[in-house]
């Protein structure tokens, strides 16, 4: 991407350019190019600790640039206010809050930026809201408490609360991470429905599982660092080049039987590094 | 003079309509409180008023407004703390408690006014409120009751997720500050009433006493105002009654035994309606293994059998003695399998 930036057409999703991240003072990304084009489906993988979640974070305003530069659909991130258009699965929950709230409430909160303010759900927020939880397949759950559900349950409520905004722009981090194969199956119709329509999304995973043959593009991050940056990989080929040292890796459970059926659909391409 | 003649003094009046706008806005406030889980912020915010309260008393202007002013620097601060998270910050904020605490009674000492006209604001004082403080506290209430229920699903979305709301474009930051600032006023208004030392069980109790009951948000705030608004006039009604037998009972600590007594009666409620849903919750929805049960059974499991039923994908399990039991017709008739 060597476009000059004003020539940009203002519709590319994502654009990071030399982004460099530090938290508590330790740099964390450093040099990071990023293009998401629109309609792209891109898997941003790598080994534990290797900047994916850093660099989500950092794609959603979550985490300030300390040098770079960040555009979000053709607006620098200052300017940026147009929050409908985006959605965001944070890795793992972050622990509940200590009043109850049920299952349809934390999903109506993804629809938070269609409303106005003191105003009540309308029946299209409704509707998405209801949609998105038989997506994932929670709608039985709709009016239980989240603190009483199991991990991969929160999890698809998490998703579907991203999915309930109907962002342009979707950034999903692991979020198959502890979902059991059927639910991974629905999650990736969803996705590629989505796709269908249009949307863009960024997808973080270790084993991509039926999500793989919907990515047109795999990034690898490795110590902070893009080290990949084309077609999409295998996870075989992650390890064999040792894009994923130090990943102590599980091959065993469902995970496994996904990846390996995507292993032989998709076609090995030669890796170069950047 | 009977109860109903009591209330037809004008000061009890006016102690009933504060009871009952603070009973309503202090857990509205303190469901958001407890949500971030700061259900000692209260106790913070009181002690920090206590300097408001003196200087007020010193300078001779209104207490209620020096302790406004002081009692939101105070929540700010705190909040800024929070939103840093140093590992100090616990240390941090206890020390401003302390200082709260003996700056409000060294200054009352310097204003030489004596104790007693402090106590008025740690206890409560609530049979002594002017039209003045009550104009005052109505006026706050309403504020603080609507902006509550209002602004319900951001300062939720907020609470629940900073890092999603931030996402959702909602300005963190602001409504964080909110609401420590709510948090503020809702303890100058219940200090008439509570008193500073009882202000964080007007606004954590009520919601201690339905967060048993409840699963959702949205019924735990409604119903912790409803608790609340109990309680405080509860409390006041139960002083007041005990006056008459010649004690001289303070409506602040009868507001918060009220408030107590409820959440210990509701306490087994809460447990058996707890149990009452693990049972009932639908099982995952999988194909179950066949595991006929041998044991005989005097009675077909159906609506009126008594055992909890319980949906399990395509059919319903029967659950008693520990077991899951479902009907199943096979080939030489009908049978239960353990599921
Ligand atoms: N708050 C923080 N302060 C300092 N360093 C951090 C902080 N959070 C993460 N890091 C460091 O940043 C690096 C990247 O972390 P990040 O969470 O982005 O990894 P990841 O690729 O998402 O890993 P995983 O596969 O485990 O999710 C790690 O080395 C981690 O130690
Ligand atoms: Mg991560
Ligand atoms: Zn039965
Ligand atoms: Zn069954
Ligand atoms: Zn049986």
């Amino acid at each position: 991407m060597s476009k000059p930036r004003s020539t940009v057409p203002a519709d590319v999703p994502v654009q990071l350019l030399h982004g460099d991240v530090a938290l508590s003072g330790r740099p964390v990304l450093r040099e990071v190019d990023l293009t998401v084009n629109r309609g792209e489906f891109v898997a941003l993988m790598g080994a534990n600790g290797s900047g994916k979640s850093t660099l989500v974070r950092t794609l959603v305003g979550l985490n300030p640039l300390s040098t770079g530069r960040l555009e979000l659909f053709g607006r620098s991130l200052s300017g940026f206010h147009d929050w409908s258009r985006i959605g965001y699965v944070p890795q793992r929950s972050t622990a509940t809050g200590g009043v109850p709230a049920s299952v349809w409430e934390v999903v109506a909160s993804g629809r938070l930026t269609h409303r106005k303010l003191l105003r009540p759900l309308r029946s299209a927020d409704r509707a998405a809201i209801r949609a998105a939880l038989d997506v994932v397949g929670m709608g039985a759950y709709a009016h239980r408490g989240v603190a009483q559900l199991s991990g991969g349950q929160h999890q698809r409520v998490l998703i579907a609360r991203a999915l309930a905004g109907r962002p342009e722009l979707l950034l999903l981090d692991e979020p198959t991470a502890g979902v059991d194969l059927p639910n991974q199956q629905a999650l990736a119709g969803a996705l590629r429905r989505l796709k269908d329509d249009g949307a863009t999304i960024v997808l973080v995973a270790h084993e991509l599982g039926p999500l793989a043959p919907l990515v047109d593009r795999a990034v690898v991050m490795r110590d902070g660092r893009k080290a990949y940056d084309g077609p999409p990989l295998t996870d075989a080929d992650v390890h064999a080049q040792g894009f994923d040292a130090g990943h102590v890796h599980c091959d065993t459970g469902l995970g496994t039987a996904g990846s390996t059926s995507a292993a032989s659909a998709a076609v090995p391409t030669p890796l170069k590094e950047l | 003079m009977t109860l109903f003649e009591l209330f037809s003094v004008p000061f009890m009046q006016r102690a009933l309509i504060a009871a009952f706008l603070v009973g309503i806005a202090a857990p509205a406030v303190g469901t958001y409180i407890v949500q971030r889980r700061l259900a000692l912020m209260g106790d913070g915010i009181g002690h920090v008023a206590v300097t408001g309260v003196a200087i007020g008393l010193w300078t001779q202007t209104s207490p209620t407004w020096t302790a406004v002013i002081v009692a939101i620097a105070g929540a700010v601060v705190i909040e800024i703390v929070r939103e840093r998270g140093h590992a100090e910050g616990d240390v941090a904020l206890a020390m401003l408690f302390y200082g709260g605490l003996a700056g409000g009674v060294f200054v009352t000492g310097l204003a030489g006014t004596g104790a007693s006209r402090l106590q008025e604001f740690l206890f409560g004082s609530i049979l002594t409120i002017s039209v003045n403080d009550l104009l005052v506290t109505m006026a706050l209430s309403v504020v603080l009751i609507v902006i509550c229920v209002g602004l319900s699903p951001q300062l939720f979305a907020v609470s629940q997720d900073p890092d999603y709301a931030k996402v959702a474009g909602l300005p963190v930051r602001f409504y964080s500050i909110l609401v420590a600032v709510l948090a503020a006023l809702s303890v100058v208004i219940a200090m008439r009433t509570v008193g500073l030392l009882l202000v964080s069980a007007l606004m954590v109790v009520p919601v201690a006493i339905v967060q048993q009951l409840t699963r959702s948000f949205r019924m735990t705030l409604l119903g912790a105002m409803g608790a609340g608004l109990a309680a405080s006039v509860g409390g006041l009604v139960l002083a007041a009654a005990l006056s008459r037998t010649g004690a001289n009972v303070q409506p602040g600590p009868s507001i918060v035994l009220v408030a107590l007594a409820g959440f210990f009666l509701v306490w087994p409620i809460g447990a058996w309606l707890r149990r009452r849903r693990a049972l009932v919750a639908p099982f995952p929805e999988t194909s179950p293994e066949e595991k006929p049960v041998d044991e005989a059974h005097p009675h077909h499991h159906g609506e009126k059998c008594g055992h909890v039923a319980v949906e399990h994908g395509d059919h319903v399990d029967y659950i008693h003695d520990g077991h899951r039991h479902a009907a199943h017709v096979g080939a030489e008739g009908e049978h239960y399998d353990e599921h």
